[in-house]
């Protein structure tokens, strides 16, 4: 226990060197971080300053309907990383696929972290909501809504992490038969009920908190990009603030752009050298994967700069084109391998029947006309005179 | 809706309301044309209609020396924002994969420089075109709301075409999606406005050159 305790009072700066991660190293992070947020050179002193002394900050992680990737592509990493210190040194008070506790003792550490952290811990949420039927996911007999719910009141701020949480992603798909929905809208539909009727409220120091002016930062990706989490964390340990976000809660400095406009293929599309199929001269030569589906142009992510695993390639720099899977509604935007500029729904069908039922109606109105015309030369009589002078 | 929402939209049940109303429309009007009947002519037939049906649609994009000189802007103009069209619309990589999922097969595309120059080019003579036709007093006179209109769904989805190339003041999902809904825009007006001349051209200027060749003269 008191072990435990000396763990988490420690700062970052102390975790490190018992880690053994050399000064330079961690300035070399420091950098990259700044740099990739696209804060000012000027800035890494106070960065590695801040982190250094950052002491660890709570973080609550529930999963809902969710497959564990983001989990997996968050904590997987090859090396000792200072991304994975980071990782390790928050005290991930709760995290139900990672911890060792489970059922009760589980949410009784979820319980304490949030007495201890009220109002300060951060929120970490993977995962859709759903709420059709509180049934359909449950943690310790405990609904995805309540949990969320009763752990947003007390947050600092709430990270959505992959594009579950952030839009609601392969549940919320057509027809979503769970009713999922994302944080976001989550808060939006529930955001200002009062707390008071949730039955494990009473834990925490204020009851009947709303959760609805919670700041939300949306991390989406299926699964998300590792440093962009990192970037987060290191941006609310230096500065105490989430970082500029754009127009759907996303980090601007990594959401900024769009993949095709970063990506290394671009001047192939411009060329107009596409890669057919996938197996073709052009596939092998690396040209544009547009007409194979790519959702790069439509997709902001920043896939094409920080890249995965430990900055090797990325799926386009593999051969795959990009799925859009940092966007809303991704699943629902057609075949993965439809090009952007064709329409999702079958045209040449549509075209067929509207050809066909307009060709009967041409025919049929045109036969009408023809007997209209020949009625009325039917009925034509001519005017005599004797029918002039009967006025 | 967000924009990805809306994105799926235009490119779902939006594009088949447009479809529907493009396709049935335009066959509709052809059909509606082709019924109106001709009186059987009584007079001996003294050349071939096809022949000179068929070069008519051919000599008439030619304009001649004194057409040309009375209206040479109007005939410049004319031919450089057809031909911007016609390789904005169909040399274009994304526009031609429509294409081959229509008709199942496709044809070479050009650089998207060049078709970028193209719309550029398109874009500012359509405006000049317009300039042309509000100082004209006789074409302003004649003109009716409809060809404002023709003109505006023209020239929009070259604009939004253009600004979602090269993604200017909104999100790429967002432009892409402005520039489809213009399409579907002009698609949905086409049967019921002048647009229609793409398809009436060729039965009008073809029954002109068959006319001459029933009567035996140059078309």
């Amino acid at each position: 226990m008191i072990e435990k305790k000396n763990l988490k009072d420690r700062t970052l700066g102390e975790a490190m060197q018992s880690q053994g991660i050399s000064r330079r190293s961690f300035l070399k992070f420091c950098a990259a971080t700044a740099s990739m947020m696209a804060l000012p050179p000027s800035m890494i002193p106070a960065i590695a300053e801040a982190l250094e002394k950052a002491r660890k900050p709570s973080v609550i992680w529930l999963s809902f309907q969710e497959c564990t990737g983001c989990t997996e592509s968050l904590t997987r990493s090859h090396t000792a990383t200072i991304e994975n210190l980071i990782f390790d040194s928050i005290s991930l008070d709760y995290h139900h696929t990672l911890q060792a506790a489970s059922g009760e003792a589980a949410e009784e550490a979820r319980e304490a972290a949030m007495k201890e952290n009220w109002g300060e811990y951060l929120l970490v949420v993977d995962g859709s909501i759903p709420t059709k039927d509180m049934g359909y996911s449950t943690i310790a007999g405990i609904s995805n809504l309540d949990m969320f719910l009763q752990t947003a009141a007390g947050a600092a701020a709430i990270i959505s992490v992959g594009t579950c949480a952030a839009f609601g992603g392969i549940p919320h798909a057509h027809p979503n038969p769970t009713g999922a929905y994302s944080v976001y809208d989550i808060i939006k539909m529930y955001g200002n009920s009062e707390l008071d009727g949730i039955s494990s409220a009473s834990i925490t120091n204020n009851s009947g908190g709303s959760v609805i002016n919670k700041p939300i930062i949306t991390v989406p990706g299926c699964p998300p990009i590792p440093v962009v989490i990192t970037g987060v964390l290191t941006h609310y340990l230096t500065f105490g603030t989430i970082p500029e976000l754009d127009h759907l809660g996303r980090p601007k400095a990594f959401y900024g752009q769009s993949i095709h406009d970063r990506c290394y293929r671009r001047p192939f599309y411009d060329k107009g050298l596409f890669a057919e199929t996938f197996d073709d001269e052009g596939a092998k030569k690396g040209w544009c994967l547009y007409k194979l589906g790519c959702k790069g142009p439509t997709t902001y992510n920043a896939c094409a700069t920080t890249k995965w695993n430990n900055g090797t390639s990325f799926p386009i720099e593999s051969g795959h084109p990009c799925l859009g899977c940092s966007e809303p509604h991704f699943w629902d935007g057609g075949g993965f391998y439809k090009a952007l500029s064709i329409p999702t729904i079958d045209i040449p069908t549509t075209a067929v029947y509207a050809a066909a039922g307009a060709a009967a109606a041409g025919v049929a109105l045109g036969a009408l006309n023809k007997s209209k015309k020949s009625n009325a030369d039917k009925k034509h009589t001519n005017t005599t005179i004797d029918d002039l002078e009967k006025e | 809706m967000s924009e990805i929402e809306f994105l799926n939209w235009v490119r779902g049940p939006a594009f088949e309301i447009a479809t529907v109303i493009f396709v049935a429309g335009v066959i509709i009007r052809i059909l509606e044309i082709f019924f109106l009947g001709r009186k059987p002519n009584l007079a001996e037939a003294k050349g071939s209609e096809l022949s000179s049906g068929l070069h008519t649609i051919v000599s008439r994009s030619i304009p001649d020396r004194h057409t040309f000189k009375r209206s040479t802007f109007k005939i410049v103009s004319g031919y450089i924002f057809h031909l911007g069209l016609l390789v904005t619309i169909f040399f274009y990589t994304p526009h031609i994969l429509l294409f081959k999922e229509i008709f199942g097969f496709s044809w070479p595309s050009l650089p998207s420089t060049i078709v970028d120059a193209f719309a550029v080019v398109s874009i500012i003579t359509l405006v000049a075109v317009l300039i042309h036709r509000l100082r004209d007093r006789v074409l302003k006179f004649l003109s009716t709301p409809g060809d404002y209109l023709v003109w505006l769904l023209t020239i929009l989805p070259l604009i939004t075409g253009y600004i979602a190339f090269h993604r200017v003041g909104m999100t790429a999902p967002t432009l892409l999606a402005i520039h489809i809904l213009s399409v579907e825009l002009l698609l949905i007006a086409f049967p019921f406005t002048k647009l229609m001349h793409a398809f009436t051209l060729l039965i009008a200027r073809w029954y002109n050159g068959a006319i001459s060749g029933y009567r035996g003269v140059q078309s």
